[in-house]
């Protein structure tokens, strides 16, 4: 058999995978009677309806046809994640000033274009407003410098 | 009844005049606006990222800001529409079509007018049908057992699926998909930890702002990164901003028409401002005297869609206030707000807390009369801001979304999952899965588990109750119906076509 449709084939698949392992890690937690239902019965219930929906995806994939998937561009998914990452895991340990200087760095490497100067001058804006707004203004607690120099 | 329309009316705007709720309602409406001229970053994206921040204001003060956010949006989003033929906001596609070809003729002064007005209009007319409507459904929903809570709730989503883009089937998916991942955490009933694999983060279950800000922001950065920056400003063309008489007296009657259809569409579960935009632009076009000139800079096809997404962008409370069902993914946001808040959504705010309840009602026509003033004049700054490139647009929104997360719980593990669930939600780009459904099905899975446990508790574990109690019964007929109708292959494809229009 030949697929048709290429997005509803993964589609379908991903449906499928959702709902079996929803279904699957449910068996664990107990199902309970349709009058007191334990903390299994919805889930199971749902993780079977997605699957069989997934399934019913996947298989019209074969019979209708549709567009392709359209190509993933690695570039902004790898940059715009690391960056978040590190802001989040860096924060604490070397200050809001620097995670945020890390990120809009980072991030800039994801576009089209990377030049240096606009980027330096972004981060530096960014800080003084975010640090003008969140930190003094809106007193979230963030150290603001790396624990080393307080 | 009419009586108690005024003094409550009276009392809301007592709530909304107080300078600190003006002054929070002007930075809603501000920002609603900035975002909404911005095309790649929608109310939804902003609204989670403020949520945070609404912690440390009171309840009131909160959702006037966040409510202003959503129809600021609705009218920034014709500015972007008009000037650069680029939706800003999905709701003003229809805008575009003969917007833009008005600014290309020179016009773009009268139809930003035209816009703006229709809006301001629309707003204030929804605003009485929001404040006359409101209480007698709150009454009636006062009466909502479990039974009725559980139906009116699959209907809300089947509504939702109804509003999705492409294959009936994986909206559905995605609505299970959503409910799925709104179990996670520890089960209320039994105090089980479910699907949380010893991480102790998810013991209170996925963010939901995490998740709107992943699958709405993160994942629509990753999208726009793979187009090109290419946008053209008519930024010398805005002079003589205001229509002429004769333009007058093209809209007004396309104005009325689109208020009234858009405060309907808004009511409906999963209705709201997209909808009525839509449907204001596919009447217009089939009744007006000059149909034939839409898609060539129409006026009417400005002032009727513009009017209607307003309207519709207001009467989508209505659900939200009444039975604490949100119609579109922004109103499950507020929804999220009010719970951070320690309200609980439902009839029972009306009667506990009329002064949130009509403080928020009144703060909405005020909130309109700040964009009408404020917005005209400063449509040169918007242009500007539409000048700005995407690349310094787009590290500046990921600082504020990360920022937004991070304080949420001040662990970074939240900003984690806002990454996982932005790869989700480019995923779900890529394979045509819409992501609004999901939304609403996190929102609601939850709450639609426990009314499902409870009406089957009392009902012995019959599932017929659910059939035998008449209004029950009657959301899950319409419920039933609209998927039927959707399944029919003359409707599917006139729907199709609807969504191409835009």
């Amino acid at each position: 058999m030949k697929i048709k449709s290429p997005q509803d084939f993964w589609a379908g698949l991903m449906f499928i995978v959702f709902g079996l392992f929803f279904l699957i890690v449910a068996r664990d937690y107990q199902m309970g009677t349709a009058v007191r239902m334990g903390p299994g019965y919805f889930p199971t219930v749902l993780g079977g309806i997605l699957a069989v929906l997934g399934a019913v995806v996947l298989l019209t994939s074969f019979t209708m046809s549709g567009p392709k998937v359209p190509k993933l561009s690695f570039k902004p998914i790898f940059f715009i994640s690391l960056g978040l990452i590190l802001f989040g895991y860096l924060l604490k340990p070397i200050g809001f000033v620097l995670s945020v200087v890390v990120l809009v760095f980072v991030a800039a490497f994801g576009g089209h274009e990377f030049k240096l100067k606009e980027v330096a001058i972004l981060a530096v804006i960014l800080v003084i407003f975010s640090v003008l707004v969140f930190v003094k203004g809106l007193t979230l607690p963030f150290p603001l410098w790396p624990a080393f120099l307080d | 009844m009419d009586m108690s329309l005024f003094s409550n009316l009276a009392l809301g705007f007592g709530v909304a005049l107080t300078p600190i709720n003006l002054m929070y309602c002007l930075i809603g409406v501000l920002l609603g606006t900035l975002i909404g001229v911005l095309p790649g970053i929608g109310p939804v994206a902003t609204i989670a990222m403020l949520l945070p921040i609404t912690f440390s204001l009171s309840p009131i003060t909160a959702l006037i800001m966040l409510a202003g956010i959503y129809y600021g949006a609705q009218y920034g989003g014709s500015t972007s529409a008009i000037l650069v033929n680029l939706p800003g906001e999905s709701s003003s596609v229809v805008t575009c079509l003969d917007g833009y070809q008005m600014a290309r003729q020179g016009r773009a002064g009268p139809a930003l007018a035209t816009a703006a007005i229709g809006s301001f209009f629309a707003g204030c007319v929804a605003t009485v049908i929001v404040a006359m409507f409101a209480p007698p459904l709150a009454e009636v929903a006062l009466k909502f057992g479990p039974s009725e809570y559980f139906s009116l709730m699959v209907l809300g989503l089947v509504a939702a699926v109804v509003l999705a883009h492409g294959s009936v089937v994986k909206a559905v998916a995605m609505v299970i998909l959503g409910l799925l991942l709104g179990l996670v955490g520890t089960d209320v009933n039994s105090g089980v930890l479910r699907f949380a694999f010893g991480v102790a983060e998810l013991a209170d279950g996925i963010g939901f702002v995490t998740v709107a800000m992943g699958v709405f922001g993160t994942a629509e950065i990753i999208t726009n990164l793979e187009l090109k920056d290419k946008r053209e400003v008519f930024t010398s063309k805005v002079t003589n901003l205001f229509p002429s008489k004769d333009d007058f007296k093209r809209i007004w009657k396309p104005i009325l028409r689109g208020t009234a259809l858009g405060s309907m569409l808004g009511i409906l579960p999963g209705g709201g401002a997209l909808l009525s935009s839509f449907g204001a632009y596919t009447l217009e076009k089939k009744i007006s005297v000059n149909g034939h000139m839409f898609g060539k800079g129409a006026i009417e096809g400005v002032a009727a869609p513009e009017a209607a997404n307003n309207a519709g962008a207001q009467t989508s409370f209505i659900p939200l206030l009444t039975l604490g069902i949100p119609s579109n993914a922004v109103m499950a946001l507020m929804i999220g707000a009010m719970m951070i808040q320690g309200i609980a959504p439902g009839p029972q705010v009306m009667t506990e807390k009329p002064q949130l309840f009509w403080g928020m009602i009144a703060s909405m026509w005020v909130g309109n009369l700040m964009l009408v003033v404020l917005n005209l004049p400063m449509i040169g700054l918007w242009i500007k801001l539409l000048t700005v490139p995407y690349r310094i647009l787009y590290p500046s929104i990921l600082v504020f979304m990360a920022i937004g997360v991070f304080s949420l719980s001040n662990n970074p593990f939240d900003v984690l999952q806002m990454m996982l669930f932005g790869l989700l939600g480019y995923v779900f780009v890529k394979l045509a899965c819409e992501p609004a459904p999901l939304l609403l099905g996190f929102i609601l899975g939850p709450l639609m588990e426990e009314n499902l446990r409870r009406a089957m508790l009392l009902s012995r574990g019959d599932p017929w109750v659910f059939f035998q109690k008449p209004i029950s019964a009657g959301f899950l007929i319409a419920s039933i119906l609209l998927l039927v109708i959707l399944a029919l292959p003359a409707l599917r494809k006139k729907r199709e076509e609807a969504f191409q229009e835009g």
